[in-house]
């Protein structure tokens, strides 16, 4: 088994109201000295067999075409484990 | 004139999206989303709600639901679609429409009466208004920001595709207020406020939603 995980955040230049909030909630509660926070999501996608090339590629398509939003996201894949 | 009006698990509003249909004196087709065949419509209005429980992100499920292949085919053949709050950002999904819905700026959901100021008129959905006619209709949504780069923002503004601005304080954090656009033929638009929801005057505010569904009709007896 094989996790592949695909990391997806807003675009720099996109507003995140949900980062915001976080950001202000944090020095309420005592943490200080975080400058901005940015949310995104991440997917954990476990794989059977073995992590190829190929199979990266179509997972980069799956991210692309599901897992992302293009137009207000970028995302990274990365193989976690093999 | 038959109008479907598409349900996924999770729409909320379209019965009232088929009741607007009909009083603007159109069949209104209930279609699902599960089924491919658009049995025969002139037209698809894809309806306000949650679909899919706005999992992953909103529409973004619903995009891929059998019957928006069909939808997406014949729109790009020309057939008018109206998407309506999640139907609009089921438009975008799709990329039938360029940029995106994100969470209001001010992170609360906004529901009020909400003046609009028709930008565009040559639109399959707006004919029967007049560009700068204002109108009260509702607004519903926690994910109404509309967002687009600045070269999308201005194409659209550019090639008069902004169909309706909203007028007063911006409700939802939208770049430059825009609360509906269409694309470049004119048959698609969306749009986050419900003009489905101001047809009658006993539960609307107004009955300025009407000409949404009336310019449908008026557009199909002069094509």
């Amino acid at each position: 088994m094989a996790r592949v995980v695909v990391d997806v955040m807003l675009k720099p230049e996109i507003l995140d109201p949900q980062g915001q909030a976080v950001a202000q909630a944090l020095p309420r509660l005592g943490f200080d000295g975080v400058a901005d926070v940015r949310q995104g999501k991440r997917f954990e996608l476990e794989l059977e067999g073995e992590v190829t090339e190929e199979r990266l590629a179509q997972i980069r398509g799956a991210a692309e075409t599901l897992l992302s939003n293009p137009v207000i996201e970028d995302f990274t894949v990365r193989v976690e484990s093999t | 004139m038959k109008v479907g009006v598409v349900s996924f698990p999770g729409s909320l509003d379209d019965r009232d999206a088929a009741r607007a249909v009909r009083i603007a004196g159109g069949d209104a087709v209930a279609l699902w989303h599960g089924d491919e065949d658009l049995r025969g419509v002139d037209a698809v209005v894809l309806p306000g709600g949650f679909s899919y429980g706005d999992y992953l992100r909103c529409g973004a499920i619903a995009r891929f639901a059998p019957v928006m292949t069909s939808v997406i085919e014949r729109a790009g053949q020309g057939m008018p679609v109206l998407g309506i709050c999640n139907g609009f950002q089921i438009l975008c999904e799709s990329h039938l429409l360029p940029g995106a819905l994100i969470r209001n700026d001010h992170r609360k959901f906004v529901c009020r009466d909400q003046e609009l100021v028709v930008e565009s008129s040559a639109t399959a959905w707006t004919s029967a208004y007049d560009a700068g006619q204002n109108l009260v209709v509702p607004l519903k949504n926690g994910e109404g920001g509309f967002v687009a780069s600045e070269d999308t923002l201005d194409r659209l503004e550019g090639e008069g595709r902004v169909v309706v601005r909203y007028v007063g304080d911006n409700p939802n954090g939208s770049y430059r207020a825009i609360a509906g656009i269409t694309n470049e033929r004119g048959n698609v638009v969306g749009l986050m406020p419900h003009p489905e929801h101001a047809v009658e005057a006993l539960t609307g505010p107004t009955t300025d939603g009407l000409g949404f569904f009336t310019s449908l009709l008026k557009t199909a007896v002069e094509a």
